[in-house]
């Protein structure tokens, strides 16, 4: 047992799942993320670069990649911005990288050292053009180290750009923590004969200097990773098999968690730094004698819609809190079809969510659906 | 140039061809001076990578049969580096444009040049943005016309060279595509030199700068890159040269062929003092 920073948490997190290339540029709340990666690169024989700004920072990530490296960067929003049409180079490319987006209050330089939920959308959509990317949170230190170690194992298994989204809170918070031994994807010597196809269905990824020229591009290519003719529809093929080999693999890289969902009425859908708040309310209102429930989920995207029907499928009130005007309560809303009422509740000040503000919040939303034995106050 | 008969197909990627330049692109000329250079350096092609950016002399890297990487525009630079620094056994070769270079590009490049990381930049400078249709450029010259300043250029054109040799690059070269004979010479230079080098090619884009330009077809472009350059002593050292005399003389040749520590190198030293070495 020892205390433990959250930035500190996802650095270690980083060197125990192979990372020998990290590139960033300082920002409030990532710094220490960097700063500890700084100590710890050379340490370890992996390289450590202070880029010029975040745009280089993420190419430098994906070039390093390319040569073998397990990469990773950290950030906060405005660097985040900066990323976004690089992190589809890494999309399209089909390219292994770990962002981290430690989230302050914004837009533009906003709160820089208050937390906010403002980039789940940006995270999954940010990048110009469609495509899939993984996007992982977490609300305590040892939830940040396991799901770092994650998401470099989900970037090597489907060859993706993985992005964790952490907080301003999340990041600078002190726990005592025990790191559990989180099992970590090798990546394997990779085989190829002369017909192989770097960007073919399931294609193991192969670094350059490793004897197949490959050719490796944004514009759109075939499986070859020539731009050649009937690109578009080559592109699209292959984009869509990553999206399916994830539908497929749905159960296992959904992480979540619940707490006494099996008989309740309102389910508190929450993600990141707000489920601690959501843990507490779920008590506070049992001891009321309203049945609430926690799903706390950690895969945001791909959105497990699956889990959500699952979780609420008798629930009669879903609220979502976010630190933001409501941006993951869209896809819960969408899911849900009208089901049953799925109530926003957001706030950008800075500030998080007292368990107190959960409860009223899921009372009013238990009276609006007549649900009884309600002490309302 | 190399000698007629000399094949050079074993270097360039024979499904990528024709490339998209246009007939009398000068970036062809860059592209044959690049292979000429990596024979005769008899390197092997499963150790060298070719990162470009975007533009038309972005698509330079699926060229060559080598590791190709063709990134995001302006960005080569910042790939090349992370690419390099975990495998430094590459021979790294970053063909780039003039706004990939000088505009969108040019944070990296003066990052790239300070910390002098062992990576060959050769910036096929045609004055212009080619793959987009003849916007202007910081490397346009003063009443230049292009689209985007259709009554003439009013500023001031970014020195490549001078740029370059400000931010520390060790090894800076400038040359032209009507010394085709001397440029495979400097990029051969540039790839053997440790550290970072520089070469500028001036290059012709008859489609855009030369039609808005009146200044021909690519045969006599040829001529102009002839006419507008002086070569320095050839391959020696930079000899002082005012500004003033550089107007419609700008100074081609090896400007700096220097030594100072190189980043990886570096980086390696910082690994063995904190025990990280394997
Ligand atoms: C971020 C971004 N902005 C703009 C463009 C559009 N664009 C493509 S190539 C190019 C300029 C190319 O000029 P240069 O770098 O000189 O190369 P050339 O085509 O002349 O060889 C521009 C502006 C882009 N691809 N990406
Ligand atoms: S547009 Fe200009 S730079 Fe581009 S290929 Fe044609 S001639 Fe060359
Ligand atoms: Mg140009």
């Amino acid at each position: 047992m020892r205390l433990v920073q959250g930035n500190e948490a996802v650095a270690l997190a980083a060197v125990h799942a192979g990372c020998n290339f990290y590139s960033g540029y300082p920002i409030t709340p990532a710094t220490e993320i960097m700063e500890m990666m700084a100590r710890q690169m050379p340490k370890t024989g992996g390289v450590f670069i202070q880029m010029e700004d975040e745009i280089g920072s993420i190419a430098a990530a994906i070039g390093a990649a390319w040569g073998g490296a397990k990469a990773m960067t950290a950030t906060s929003g405005p660097g985040f911005s900066l990323m976004q049409e690089n992190i589809g180079y890494a999309c399209m490319t089909q390219t292994p990288v770990v962002i981290v987006d430690s989230q302050r209050g914004g837009p533009s330089t906003g709160l820089p050292t208050l937390p906010a939920q403002g980039e789940v959308m940006q995270a999954r959509y940010g990048t110009h053009g469609d495509h899939e990317v993984i996007v992982l949170t977490a609300s305590s230190v040892v939830e940040a180290y396991r799901m770092t170690v994650e998401a470099f194992n989900l970037a090597e298994t489907y060859r993706l750009p993985v992005i964790l989204l952490l907080d301003a809170v999340l990041s600078h918070m002190r726990e005592n923590v025990e790191f559990p031994d989180v099992p970590v994807r090798q990546r394997q010597k990779p085989i190829f004969d002369e017909n192989f196809l770097p960007f073919g269905p399931d294609a193991p990824f192969v670094p350059f200097g490793s004897g197949h020229h490959t050719v490796v591009t944004g514009m759109s290519h075939d499986e070859t990773g020539l731009p050649k003719a009937l690109a578009g529809q080559a592109v699209q093929r292959i984009l869509q098999g990553v999206a399916e080999r994830m539908r497929q693999d749905a159960r296992e890289i959904t992480f979540y968690r619940e707490v006494s969902l099996d008989d309740a009425d309102i389910v508190l859908l929450t993600f990141g730094i707000t489920a601690r708040a959501a843990r507490e309310a779920v008590g506070l209102l049992r001891a009321d004698g309203l049945k609430a429930g926690l799903l706390d989920i950690q895969t945001l995207w791909p959105f497990p819609d699956w889990l959500v029907q699952e979780k609420t499928a008798n629930a009669r009130g879903i609220l979502v809190p976010e630190l933001n005007l409501g941006q993951y309560v869209m896809p819960v809303r969408a899911t849900i079809a009208g089901r049953c009422p799925v109530e926003a509740l957001g706030r950008m000040d800075g500030e998080l969510f007292t368990p107190e503000a959960l409860v009223d919040a899921a009372k009013k939303l238990a009276a609006s659906v007549e649900i009884g034995g309600v002490a309302h106050d | 140039m190399t000698k007629p008969g000399v094949d050079l197909t074993p270097y360039l990627r024979q499904e990528m061809m024709p490339t998209v330049w246009c007939p009398g692109c000068g970036h062809g000329i860059i592209a044959r001076s690049i292979a000429t250079a990596l024979m005769e350096l008899g390197l092997d092609m499963d150790l060298v990578a070719i990162v470009g950016g975007i533009g038309c002399s972005g698509r330079a890297p699926f060229y060559f049969d080598a590791n190709s990487m063709h990134t995001t525009h302006g960005r080569a630079l910042a790939y090349a580096t992370g690419l390099k620094m975990v495998n430094p056994g590459l021979t790294v070769i970053v063909p780039m444009g003039d706004g990939d270079a000088a505009a969108i590009g040019g944070n990296h490049l003066i990052h790239a040049a300070r910390r002098n990381i062992d990576i060959t930049a050769i910036i096929f400078n045609n004055s212009i943005y080619g793959m987009t249709g003849g916007q202007g450029a910081p490397t346009s010259p003063v009443d230049s016309r292009s689209t985007t300043s259709p009554l003439g250029s009013i500023e001031p054109a970014f020195d490549m060279v001078e740029l370059a040799l400000a931010a520390g690059a060790t090894y800076v070269a400038r040359t032209t595509t009507f010394d085709f004979q001397e440029m495979p010479k400097l990029i051969t230079g540039a790839i053997r030199h440790h550290g970072f080098s520089l070469v500028e090619v001036l290059s012709q884009c008859p489609t855009y700068y030369g039609r808005l330009n009146k200044l021909g077809e690519a045969p006599d472009m040829l001529l102009y890159e002839r006419d507008r350059t002086k070569l320095l002593e050839a391959f020696g050292p930079a000899p002082e040269i005012t500004r003033e005399e550089m107007v419609g003389q700008m100074p081609i040749g090896l400007f700096r062929d220097a030594e100072r520590p190189e980043y990886i190198d570096q980086y390696h030293g910082l690994v063995a003092r904190a025990g990280g070495g394997k």
